[in-house]
């Protein structure tokens, strides 16, 4: 009923149209923001001596915004009623590419202005894969009609394999060390992957608030036929939100190549669970339609704290298993019931 | 009998035929009752799996949590018979590993019938709580030294024999199970009401509950059925191994998922085949034993099932997607 309301009232201006939608998920965000600040002050109460110190904020710094990309590269499709099973495929095969590409026309000797151009070149590459790889989830969900879950667990399941197939299933190593500036450096003291994600997470708050691309996606996402009959081209909206979202898992597999300074067909599996639980987390509607970027951003933070915090506490990855499938659950069951009044 | 070309079926069966006449032709000891009978062998875990994915895919939903159902049935069930040192004869183990499946089965029930939460993200979550509950509390490591009751079920053959040129080969009693889930999954599906509710689910959820389906009692049951069956092929992989290892089958799920889609079943539900899934799990177990002796290196396993999941489904969504711009 409340959407039958909305429809007509598509009025020019995005702001208008989502108010009353931005209500009720700014209870959902409030609640967020609670669980978040609960989460910190739990752990910094079990363990302040460590958890409250300088250097395990610039650790953890260090450690979310590899996820934290692959999770905005999540949202967008996520946003559009579909879901991208192949992001992590995707920043592996372009990490791969990357790291043959340094390892072979640099190696780990080289410095000064060869090793910038290679790792210049390296990080093109690795985006030219991304998107190539993105594009091509977009034109077979746009073109051939493909669900969006299959067409992604098989083009994920390619894109693993080929990074695979060209590695031999090898991690690939030896890259000049001006590379490790990007998953280890600071600049004014910030790490440089969080400056990376800052910047992703601007882009995709401007996409999404500002331009008429974003309130496209989230029309897609509300209503796709409804989309089709208000005259919006669902193919360019389609191809435009993959073709990022593997721009931007590329940019994730560079920053955890850089961290690890080697690339493997195999690394952040479990990175694809954690994303869309981001994603959950953070207010995103599964069904499509609506999501905001500080939501996504806070539920970033909430994790980390509680993966930070059980480290401390020396609790097995396998609880962390337990805890975050749990959280996933726990999470839909609370937000469950908007979801619910919504699609009535 | 008249040749539908446009049906996944006549698609599948003629890419598998293709993949045996080519295999025979690099290496003709492919063709060989040895080769078959390993390839049952293989079949039997993956074709249990596939036909309770089956089941959920019809009623329009996606169940991505059997493997680690099946690995805490299996290895829970190991290590219980073990520290109780309860010396009870095979089908004990298997009453209790399929008891415990359908038990987490229902789990998935109560947050998709109960909380009406969309499938694929409860699944996910199921997969990796139950996955880390087995691991955290239960235990890992693995047991080599299974109860003498599921000992005994790995003696338990079929069929065996011996080729011309002297090598053994047989068919274990397990292959049975598959044959009997194909059977009573058949006659459900086919044969009784709750059948034809599932479909009716699968086709149009809203349409079936207006007509009076219970829609959550049956998914409370197709769920309870996916447990159960992960439960039995959990416990069967671990009899036959003679290992349990809570390590194992989780990472199955993709492929076993590939073989159902590529056999025709939509994951909009609605619409799947018992025949089409034999069809492709027989494409997947082929592709993942048989891939090598086309000279093909291990290694591009993957890629080859992707792409046939995206030609597989890629070609009869485009079909459809044109029938229906030119109907419309």
């Amino acid at each position: 009923m409340d959407q039958d309301m909305e429809k007509p009232a598509a009025a020019p201006r995005p702001a208008s149209l989502f108010r009353r939608r931005d209500a009720l998920l700014s209870s959902a965000m409030t609640r967020l923001f609670l669980l978040t600040l609960l989460i910190f002050v739990v752990m910094a109460a079990l363990d302040p001596s460590r958890f409250l110190t300088l250097g395990n904020f610039s650790s953890m710094a260090f450690q979310f915004p590899e996820f934290a990309i692959l999770s905005l590269a999540m949202m967008l499709s996520m946003m559009t009623g579909g879901i991208d099973l192949s992001i992590v495929g995707i920043s592996n095969l372009s990490a791969v590419v990357a790291a043959l590409l340094l390892s072979s026309l640099a190696g780990p000797d080289a410095t000064g202005l060869a090793a910038a151009g290679t790792v210049g070149l390296a990080i093109m590459a690795a985006l030219l894969v991304g998107g190539i790889c993105g594009l091509l989830n977009g034109l077979m969900i746009g073109i051939f009609g493909l669900p969006p879950i299959l067409a992604t667990l098989g083009s994920g399941l390619v894109f693993t394999g080929v990074a695979v197939a060209i590695t031999g299933g090898s991690a690939v190593l030896g890259f000049p060390a001006a590379f490790a500036f990007l998953g280890n450096g600071a600049v004014f003291g910030l790490p440089v992957p969080l400056i990376v994600f800052v910047a992703i997470a601007a882009t995709v708050w401007l996409v999404l608030e500002r331009t008429a691309l974003g309130l496209r996606i989230q029309m897609l996402g509300t209503n796709p036929l409804a989309a089709r009959f208000a005259g919006i081209d669902d193919l360019a909206v389609t191809v435009r939100t993959y073709l990022l979202s593997g721009l931007f898992s590329a940019a994730a597999g560079l920053v955890i190549m850089s961290r690890a300074n080697s690339a493997k067909a195999d690394y952040g599996s479990s990175y694809l669970l954690l994303s869309i639980l981001i994603c959950v987390l953070g207010g995103i509607n599964p069904y499509g339609g609506f999501g905001r970027v500080a939501g996504l951003v806070l539920a970033v933070l909430s994790l980390q704290f509680l993966s930070s915090g059980l480290n401390m506490l020396q609790v097995s990855n396998f609880a962390k298993d337990l805890i975050w499938g749990g959280l996933l659950l726990a999470v839909m069951v609370a937000n469950g019931i908007q979801f619910g009044r919504k699609s009535r | 009998m008249k040749i539908d070309w446009t049906r996944n079926e006549t698609l599948v069966f003629l890419v598998v035929v293709a993949f045996c006449i080519l295999t025979t032709v690099v290496d003709p000891a492919f063709f060989s009752l040895p080769t078959l009978f390993d390839l049952l062998r293989n079949s039997i875990v993956t074709g249990i799996f596939a036909i309770g994915v089956l089941v959920v895919l019809v009623s329009g939903g996606i169940d991505v949590s059997f493997t680690a159902i099946a690995a805490f049935a299996m290895y829970s069930t190991t290590l219980a018979l073990k520290n109780l040192g309860l010396d009870v004869p095979w089908y004990g183990a298997f009453a209790l590993s399929i008891l415990i499946g359908t038990g987490l089965g229902l789990v998935n029930a109560i947050f998709i019938a109960g909380f009406r939460l969309p499938t694929l993200i409860v699944t996910l979550g199921t997969l990796s709580a139950v996955r880390g509950f087995l691991l955290t509390f239960v235990g890992s490591q693995l047991i080599s030294n299974v109860p003498p009751g599921m000992r005994e079920f790995s003696q338990l053959i079929l069929f065996r024999g011996t080729t011309a040129e002297g090598y053994f080969y047989s068919l274990p009693w397990a292959f049975a199970a598959l044959v009997l889930v194909v059977a009573g999954t058949w006659f459900l599906l086919y044969r009784t009401l709750l059948g034809r509710k599932i479909f009716a689910i699968g086709g149009s959820e809203e349409s079936a509950r207006r007509i009076g389906i219970g829609v959550r009692g049956v998914q409370v049951f197709i769920y309870a059925y996916v447990g159960a069956l992960s439960g039995l092929a959990g416990i069967i992989h671990a009899s036959l191994a003679r290992v349990a290892n809570p390590f194992d089958l989780v990472g199955l799920e993709l492929s076993v998922i590939a073989a159902v889609v590529l056999g025709g079943a939509r994951l909009t539900g609605g619409y799947g085949t018992i025949t089409g899934t034999l069809l492709g799990l027989a494409l997947i177990v082929l592709v993942s034993n048989s891939l090598i002796l086309l000279g093909i290196p291990s290694t591009w396993q993957s890629v080859v099932i992707g792409a046939l999941i995206l030609l597989g489904t890629g070609l009869p969504a485009f079909q459809a997607k044109r029938a229906a711009l030119r109907a419309g």
